[in-house]
């Protein structure tokens, strides 16, 4: 019997790990080998092709890079914690002080725009906001504003467009764990007289934690890694590290340089996410659930 | 505070209208996108020039609706055709992997389990360059040393499926995962035990226990594939998936062709993840 088990076992492992060994090592690691590999060539001030460090002093020296860099990671920090400040108010609503009737109408209604794809969220911004937009039209045909503004194409456009596209994928991982805190806790807690402040701080904050970081990483990977909003609501200055590593591959053919460039974001992005489960106590293996 | 707690008619009436502007906001956009749509104009914009379907069905000379407008057709038929593909490789190897993890014990488990969990810690647009350059090289290296030339290296719809792959299959896992993890494994020792092999007993037990989330795990993936922006940008070619077309026909400015897509779009996709969650939560019970 035993050794029958072990055959057993062996034949179905290898059914299951090839293809997963297969997909992680040609669609992800080798990939990433590859660019981590090419972000170390390139060609001396004498045209010599070959190793150098020189993709990465770049980014140092020139201050469009690293400006643009800080911007991004900044503006995704700050992004982050405002759609935190949206979700766990909506959140906290639908699980807890909707009526129950209402709160099954509430989930779809947040569900099925979760899916409609960020450019047409987008577009539908900018149809609102710009100058030729519904606002506009509407605020000079009424006679509020003298003449069209243009309300598109600067920073604040762009980081509300940033939160606008992200909100939902914070809002459903919160109600996912917001669901299993026991409304018994919160009526204790009240009827020991806690104030609202410390109800939150102290028992709805860290019980939604768990779902908090889950979201926090998706939102903040999403919008730090975005191409669309910045290139369709920001304006002439509201650079984008993407975009820096789009031109880099697309408009210069500058590859290596790129890939440099795409490995600094990952570094960054990987820090901030490890901080933040630190700070926070969290596992990503428990986070991602 | 909650349903069950007295509360201020301040903190009641604050609260409701605080969720009544966020849904108000949440929806306006995209009911904008659709009303114009169907407006008479040249412009996704206003005065209101009456109701048309002309973005629809229109055969030019002005008005080309969506159904002639063979640059958006191309795209939807190249993004269906992408989604398919993605959606097949990343349910099969998605399974594999939530078998591997959850019912297989081997050495380096937790090393390989966060190797699958890794990309989705990384940015779409560096899977995307990431792919560009392995397959580009891996290219350039075969056609050197074997003198064959293999286009599927080059960017087009083979490298945007890997790279859509490549993540999505990772949600997928995860999902049907998250469903093994409810499997009384005792199922599938009474099935050993009237004489039931491996193989008859994840086809006849397991695959169908697993059936639900193995169907909304596709649904995911077809519609995170149908929708992907960032790797595909990198990874296409000379025929464009629909989010691509969109992006730059919104960026150079469009006519109200562009409000015909999306609210098809709206539509579908909103009924795919409506019909998805009634059958899941059916599932769930």
């Amino acid at each position: 019997m035993m050794s029958s088990n072990l055959s057993r076992v062996k034949w179905s492992f290898f059914v299951f790990f090839i293809p997963v060994f297969l997909w992680l090592l040609l669609l992800f690691v080798l990939p990433n080998i590859e660019l981590l590999r090419i972000s170390f060539l390139g060609t001396d001030y004498y045209g010599e092709s070959g190793i150098t460090l020189n993709n990465y002093t770049v980014f140092f020296t020139e201050p469009v890079y690293w400006l643009t860099f800080t911007r991004t990671v900044g503006y995704s920090i700050s992004v982050t914690l405002v759609v935190l400040v949206i979700a766990l108010p909506v959140a906290f609503y639908i699980t807890k002080i909707a009526r129950l009737k209402l709160t099954g109408m509430l989930m779809v209604m947040i569900l099925v725009p979760f899916w409609v794809s960020e450019i047409v969220r987008v577009y539908g911004l900018m149809l609102l906001l710009r100058e030729s937009g519904i606002i506009s039209k509407i605020m000079v045909a009424m006679g509020l504003w003298q003449r069209p503004v243009e309300m598109l194409y600067n920073d604040v456009a762009m980081v509300m467009g940033l939160v606008y596209t992200t909100v939902l994928f914070m809002i459903i991982p919160i109600i996912g764990v917001m669901d299993s805190l026991e409304d018994s806790q919160i009526e204790a807690a009240y009827d020991l007289g806690a104030s609202k402040l410390a109800i939150w701080w102290q028992i709805i904050i860290p019980h939604c934690m768990p779902g908090i970081m889950s979201g926090a990483i998706v939102v903040f990977m999403l919008v730090l890694g975005n191409y669309i909003t910045p290139s369709l609501m920001g304006g002439k200055y509201s650079l984008w590290f993407t975009q820096q590593i789009y031109n880099q591959f697309i408009t210069y053919m500058n590859w290596n340089q790129g890939a440099a460039f795409g490995f600094l974001l990952l570094t960054i992005s990987s820090l901030i996410i490890w901080i933040a489960l630190k700070l926070t106590g969290q596992k990503l293996s428990e986070v991602v659930k | 505070m909650i349903r069950t707690l007295p509360s201020g008619k301040l903190y009641k009436t604050g609260f409701t209208a605080f969720i009544i502007g966020y849904f108000a906001i949440l929806f306006l956009p995209l009911v904008v996108v659709c009303l114009l749509a169907f407006n008479d104009s040249m412009f996704p914009s206003l005065p209101w020039y009456g109701f048309t379907i002309d973005w629809f069905v229109g055969d030019g000379p002005d008005k080309i609706g969506i159904f002639n407008d063979a640059r958006n057709m191309k795209g939807i038929w190249v993004s269906l055709q992408v989604a398919c593909w993605v959606t097949l490789f990343t349910t099969v190897v998605g399974t594999c992997a939530a078998f591997l993890f959850e019912h297989e014990h081997f050495r380096f488990k937790r090393f390989f389990y966060y190797v699958m969990l890794a990309p989705l810690v990384v940015p779409g647009v560096i899977i995307g360059i990431a792919l560009l350059t392995f397959a580009t090289n891996l290219g350039m290296f075969i056609e050197t040393w074997l003198g064959i030339d293999v286009r599927i290296f080059s960017p087009g719809l083979f490298l945007v499926i890997c790279g859509q792959a490549s993540f999505i299959t990772t949600f997928v896992t995860l999902v049907i995962i998250a469903r093994l993890k409810k499997f009384d494994r005792n199922l599938e020792e009474a099935a050993y035990n009237l004489g039931a092999n491996r193989f008859e007993v994840i086809w006849f037990i397991t695959l169908p226990f697993l059936r639900p989330a193995i169907i909304g795990a596709a649904a995911v993936a077809f519609l995170l594939s149908f929708e992907n922006f960032n790797t595909t940008l990198f990874l296409v070619g000379s025929n464009a998936t629909l989010p691509i077309t969109l992006f730059t026909q919104i960026k150079d400015g469009s006519t109200p062709v562009v409000n015909a897509v999306s609210l098809l779009l709206i539509v579908c996709v909103s009924s795919v993840a409506l019909i998805n969650f009634i059958v899941s939560a059916r599932g769930e019970k």
